[in-house]
């Protein structure tokens, strides 16, 4: 799977509700919560990003509540990939499960800067930037978050894991 | 080679002897939790997934308590696919308005969580029930949807930290002051991916309230559970109230830490965390001229009976300050009653506070208390996020209850100790 867009940069200690607020979250709609995607990080986010580009944050992205809603909002609103020198731990759960790329490089998440297009390849893990030429490692995923993804997430996974169990 | 008390508990429930650090294990849960915001999302994953059934009705638990009672149209809805869920599967543990309270205070109190299980919830403070030596951990919808569906979870299995807190805990320091104290020192990602064991001293003497309040800001170090071993507290608290039999789980002596952490608590002053990180605490006579527009008591955190206990110890006689708000909400009902029947709910009315029915309410910005721009609030919850509790303008300030009373009376942050 390869992506490319024009980066976003944040910084460290993104939380679920600069990402997504509370108060948008009396609705489970992907495409409602989308609409207020990193509202309360910078307010005037969805009217300048374009579908395909790509969030680059510091380290603990993600951090706080374990709302699904946080990266659901991110793959709704378009954002095709983040990377970050770390992520908190159920929102790299929750976006395994849900099928959102991420990637964890602190050597990419100090480098890039706003504006820079970027190419990512997710098989290979390498995030390259388009505008200087450099390439960055990421931190590869464990065998079975891979097979995880490859099934396009958890649901798809379990459905054929309790098909195979009828049959 | 030992094993920690997380580790065991994951080896127990994947059907292995033994597990390390860095293993990823697909283990059989005790219990799956949910609430109004989460469980509407896993419902929808659940349908997905295919299977008739889910798969025990009697270890699914779902708490309508952060929009609820509902605060809108589009909250009643969400509420309203979890009821006819709960309904439709005949789930045992579904807990109606006026049997309700914040799930982390009620599932506790309901003896639904016990030593030696393993819980997930759709709920990233999933991890207060560590302080009953639970393995207990936050995971999203989706994970909750094929719990519901399999009753098993994946784990990767988290090395631990332990902390020993030596001394005796002073007047007026509490499970609060510890934990704000502690995150203070690691930072928001000082426990990340890891397990955290509260040990020593101290913790032997906190009651089974302050450690909750412990083990519930577990998730504030980034961390994936914080674990107490049971011990005489905490069998006391579970006699006549646990639903089930129960293994207790304990370290071994030679069981292998990350990293251990000492503190001597004997001098810790009571701890108030700044804007916008539950990281930024320091102590509450360190905190300068900061004039409050509102003070909340309650939530997951700090909304059980020791809570309100504290809280109306400092209030007793004395009036809220006329130029601010108190918002008490006692977290379930049976505290509610319990509060109202040691007359200190009176003593609350008395000095000015509103009283509510359980709820999270303001604790995420829902409702019941929201900030407007440029205000700054004091609660006893346990995020100070930007925009937690209202406008991307307002403040938010952490704290036990003893000091959120204290300042609600003086209109400032203020050390108990100067109102009484
Ligand atoms: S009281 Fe606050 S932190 Fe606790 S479950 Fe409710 S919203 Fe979450």
């Amino acid at each position: 799977m390869e992506y490319r867009g024009k980066v976003w940069v944040f910084g460290d200690d993104v939380d679920t509700d600069a990402i997504i607020p509370a108060r948008y979250l009396n609705t489970s709609d992907p495409g409602e919560l989308a609409a207020h995607c990193m509202e309360d990080a910078d307010p005037a986010f969805m009217v300048k990003m374009q579908p395909g580009d790509m969030l680059a944050a510091g380290k603990n992205f993600g951090c706080g509540s374990s709302r699904e809603h946080a990266p659901i909002a991110i793959k709704a609103a378009g954002i095709s990939c983040v990377i970050a020198a770390s992520f908190a731990r159920i929102f790299y759960r929750n976006a395994i499960n849900i099928g959102l790329p991420i990637l964890e490089s602190p050597e990419a998440s100090k480098a890039l800067q706003e504006g820079q297009e970027v190419q990512v390849d997710l098989k290979a893990g390498t995030i390259t930037n388009l505008s200087t030429g450099e390439v960055f490692q990421a931190t590869p995923f464990p065998d079975f978050m891979r097979q995880l993804m490859d099934a396009g997430g958890l649901i798809p996974y379990v459905q054929q894991k309790v098909a195979g169990q009828k049959g | 080679m030992g094993m920690t008390m997380a580790e065991k508990i994951l080896a127990r429930h994947a059907g292995r002897e033994e597990v390390a650090p860095g293993d990823l294990v697909l283990a059989r849960v005790d219990l799956v939790l949910g609430n109004d915001i989460t469980a509407p999302v896993a419902i929808r994953e659940f349908y997905r997934i295919g299977v008739e059934d889910v798969f025990d009705r009697e270890r699914i638990a779902l708490v309508p308590d952060h929009f609820v009672p509902n605060k809108d149209i589009q909250s009643a809805e969400q509420a309203k696919i979890m009821r006819d869920f709960a309904r439709k599967f005949n789930i045992l543990h579904y807990f109606e308005v006026g049997r309700m309270g914040v799930e982390h205070a009620l599932l506790p109190e309901a003896g639904l969580t016990l030593p030696g299980e393993l819980i997930i919830g759709a709920d990233s403070h999933t991890c207060t029930y560590g302080a009953l030596g639970a393995f207990a951990t936050g995971v999203g919808s989706t994970d909750m949807a094929a719990a519901m569906a399999t009753g098993e979870a994946w784990f990767k299995v988290p090395a631990t930290i332990k902390f020993i807190y030596r001394g005796k805990l002073p007047p007026w320091v509490g499970g609060k002051d510890l934990i704000l104290h502690t995150i203070g020192d690691i930072g928001v990602d000082g426990g990340l991916y890891k397990a955290l064991e509260f040990t020593g001293e101290a913790i032997e003497e906190l009651d089974m309230d302050g450690r909750f309040t412990m083990s519930n800001m577990a998730i504030e170090a980034g961390a994936k559970a914080g674990l107490i071993a049971p011990d005489a507290t905490t069998r006391d608290y579970l006699k006549g109230r646990a639903s089930r039999p129960y293994r207790e789980a304990f370290s071994d002596e030679d069981a292998c830490y990350e990293k251990v952490i000492e503190y001597d608590v004997s001098n810790l002053e009571p701890q108030v965390a700044f804007p916008h990180l539950p990281e930024n605490a320091r102590p509450v006579r360190e905190a300068g001229d900061v004039i409050l527009d509102q003070v909340i008591i309650g939530s997951c955190t700090n909304g059980r009976i020791e809570d309100m206990r504290a809280a109306a110890r400092v209030l007793e006689g004395k009036k809220v300050h006329k130029g601010l708000r108190l918002i008490i909400i006692p977290a379930t009902q049976a505290i509610y009653r319990q509060a109202i029947d040691e007359g200190l709910v009176h003593t609350f009315l008395d000095a000015g506070a509103a009283v509510s029915t359980p709820t999270c309410g303001p604790c995420l910005g829902g409702y019941m208390g929201i900030l407007a721009r440029g205000e700054k609030a004091l609660a006893t919850t346990n995020r100070n996020f930007v925009g937690r509790m209202g406008h991307p303008e307002s403040e938010v300030y952490l704290s036990g209850p003893a000091v959120a009373a204290a300042s609600a009376v003086t209109g400032r942050i203020t050390h108990p100790e100067e109102v009484l």
